[in-house]
């Protein structure tokens, strides 16, 4: 067993656990909201969220009550809380663990979230893919409802908290929050100009709190064991809790693992995901999903809280942590990602649409051994003038792949380029620039 | 575009209840237009253009406005495709365990390649950007399902119980992935 205590993970680690209303109240379930609903005031459970240093799960990091507090005091009209369980950034496969295993704590969680920031309606925006999910979510909700946890006058108290499970259908882009609540509202995921944020102009422009799932299952524990408690798990004071982070890529055992923030990237690869699959050495890590920069073996000592990762100049971004082994082509690994960000790139702003269009094919013309050595300069190039000229971060995003990989093993590319130069006397110039 | 291929109402006619139900949970219309190109897709493999009229008609939209939604989004079919619609992941996750390989199984398999449908019009091969299972890569989906950890004798069982049954014990979920932690 682990050395650690196990917060989200624990109930479903428990053999026979199937996440049903029944098992969920024998560990406890409902106890939360039980001692919160009309008993503390929404404002003071704002506080105690503020106090734990609870942070967004999600990718951003941030502080999830200040986030809360954003919402304008006096308002009188509705307001929504969206779970975003979208889980679309690669790398990153906990959220379904979380809602597919024991879907009543995120819906603790959820109802806790809500009654705090007086949302009456709450809409949890699933990845369309995830269909098993989705029916999980409704068939829980339906039991919750029964039995009083949720829906109308919930528990007595007077407050009313809605539950609804909405399906997106397969768009990378809906998991940045006004993207999707773009697409929450019927309309192709396009994010939205900030300002005005979500919290004074959300859905239906309504103020509106989006939070990750793995943010909101947090909720429970925090309520029932107090701030305090929360705040000493992990590496204080920025960083607190645990993390569910993914595994994935070359290690014998890839997947979810469970862990205070502040691990070391070493420990977690080594010792939790059992290393490397093959005796091949480590080449690369990507610490947080697709998003973050390329980090190397040098960085295994790296402890893995939002600080530290992003001062060795990555991110901890969704916790999807991809190891690469020895003989894995970055030029190739940055296609990949290149490829998939040219595919899910909403087309909204100019930089992202174009940039991510040639940055992918000049890529691929370096792979396909038929570069020039001032594409390396391009490439920088486009990459400086998509950062930052974006209105969401997944111009960031986008980048990352090729300036982490130029950073570290650009001597990967000139080698292919040098190779292409070799033969290039022997082409006809308008055959090559064919294939 | 598709042809027309059904009257102007039988959405409404045959899941009236379940579409009122849908648009109960928003406050406003147009929220519920993803839920209800669903519900045309469940009926017919794909969203046809009766459907889009009919559900613009539903949600006091104009048929456009529905349109440009559908074409944002990868998951709803604008044409028929195969009673199995294979989507294999090959986003980097999963390339790294040897999705290109799952690609090439399928293609000696079955003749097709992405993009393509079997002339029983039982299979179409797609492939697909991340869908969220890297730590049990290479995988796919099909229809509603998960199929992950794929190995080739695996795809072999999942063609030939879909082909037979049209289901395959092998689908994956409730996700959990290491399933129980043992000692360490």
């Amino acid at each position: 067993m682990p050395k650690h205590e196990l917060i989200l993970l624990k109930n479903m680690m428990t053999p026979g656990y199937t996440g049903s209303l029944k098992d969920y109240e024998k560990t406890g379930g409902y106890q939360a909201l039980k001692k919160v609903v009309g008993k503390v005031q929404p404002a003071d459970v704002t506080q105690l969220v503020m106090k734990s240093g609870l942070r967004g799960r999600g990718g951003a990091g941030f502080p999830t009550g200040v986030k809360w507090n954003f919402l304008p005091k006096d308002y009188k009209g509705p307001k929504y809380l969206c779970c975003n369980a979208d889980e679309s950034e690669p790398g990153t496969f906990k959220d379904r663990q979380l809602m597919e295993r024991d879907p009543h704590q995120v819906l603790e969680g959820i109802a806790i979230a809500a009654y705090a920031i007086g949302a009456e309606s709450s809409y949890i925006y699933i990845r369309g893919e995830f269909v098993l999910g989705a029916h999980i979510l409704d068939k829980a909700v339906a039991e919750a409802q029964q039995a009083g946890y949720l829906g109308k006058n919930v528990l007595g108290s007077g407050a009313n908290i809605q539950i609804y499970v909405h399906r997106g259908a397969g768009a990378y882009i809906c998991g940045e929050e006004t993207a999707l609540l773009e697409s929450l509202e019927g309309k192709r995921g396009l994010p939205r100009v900030k300002p005005p944020f979500p919290a004074t102009s959300g859905l239906y422009g309504k103020p509106t709190v989006v939070n990750n799932v793995e943010t909101l299952a947090n909720l429970p524990h925090i309520v029932n064991r107090g701030p305090e408690w929360f705040a000493a798990i992990g590496s204080a004071p920025k960083s607190t809790g645990t993390r569910i982070f993914c595994v994935s890529g070359h290690v014998k055992n890839p997947g979810n693992y469970e862990v205070p923030m502040g691990i070391t990237l070493r420990e977690l690869i080594f010792e939790h995901a059992g290393g490397m699959r093959s005796d091949k050495k480590l080449k690369a890590i990507i610490p947080g999903g697709a998003s973050a920069p390329f980090l190397t073996e040098q960085h295994l000592d790296v402890k893995l809280d939002f600080e530290s990762v992003a001062q060795a100049g990555s991110m901890l971004g969704s916790g999807g942590v991809t190891v690469m082994e020895e003989g894995t082509s970055m030029v190739w690994a940055a296609l990949r990602l290149m490829e998939f960000f040219f595919h899910e790139s909403c087309g909204k702003c100019s930089p992202c649409r174009e940039g991510s269009s040639w940055l992918t094919q000049t890529v691929r013309r370096i792979l396909a051994k038929r570069g020039r050595m001032e594409d390396i300069e391009t490439l920088k190039q486009l990459c400086q003038n998509i950062a930052g000229r974006t209105i969401c971060a997944f111009g960031d995003a986008e980048v990352a792949p090729i300036m982490s990989t130029l950073q570290y093993w650009r001597h990967e590319y000139e080698e292919l380029i040098r190779e292409a130069e070799a033969h290039r006397e022997k082409e006809l110039p308008m055959a090559a620039a064919r294939h | 575009m598709p042809r027309e291929t059904s009257r102007d109402n039988m959405l409404r006619e045959k899941h009236g209840k379940e579409i009122d139900d849908i648009i109960s949970r928003y406050p406003v219309r147009r929220s519920a237009l993803l839920p209800l190109l669903y519900l045309a897709q469940r009926e017919q493999g794909y969203v046809t253009e009766a459907a889009m009229k009919e559900i613009a008609q539903i949600l006091k939209l104009t048929p456009p406005q529905v349109y440009e939604t559908i074409t944002f989004y990868t998951m709803l079919n604008l044409k028929p495709v195969g009673k199995f619609h294979i989507q294999v992941c090959k986003s980097l996750m999963c390339a790294l365990v040897g999705s290109d390989q799952l690609v090439g199984w399928f293609h000696a398999k079955l003749g097709i390649k992405p993009g393509e449908t079997t002339p029983d019009k039982l299979f179409t091969l797609s492939v697909v950007e991340c869908l969220g299972a890297c730590g049990t890569g290479p995988m796919m989906q099909i229809n509603d399902d998960y199929y992950e950890r794929l190995t080739e004798q695996k795809v072999d069982q999942i063609l030939s119980d879909l082909k037979k049954t049209g289901a395959c014990p092998l689908k994956s979920g409730p996700f959990m992935w290491p399933e129980a932690r043992s000692a360490k």
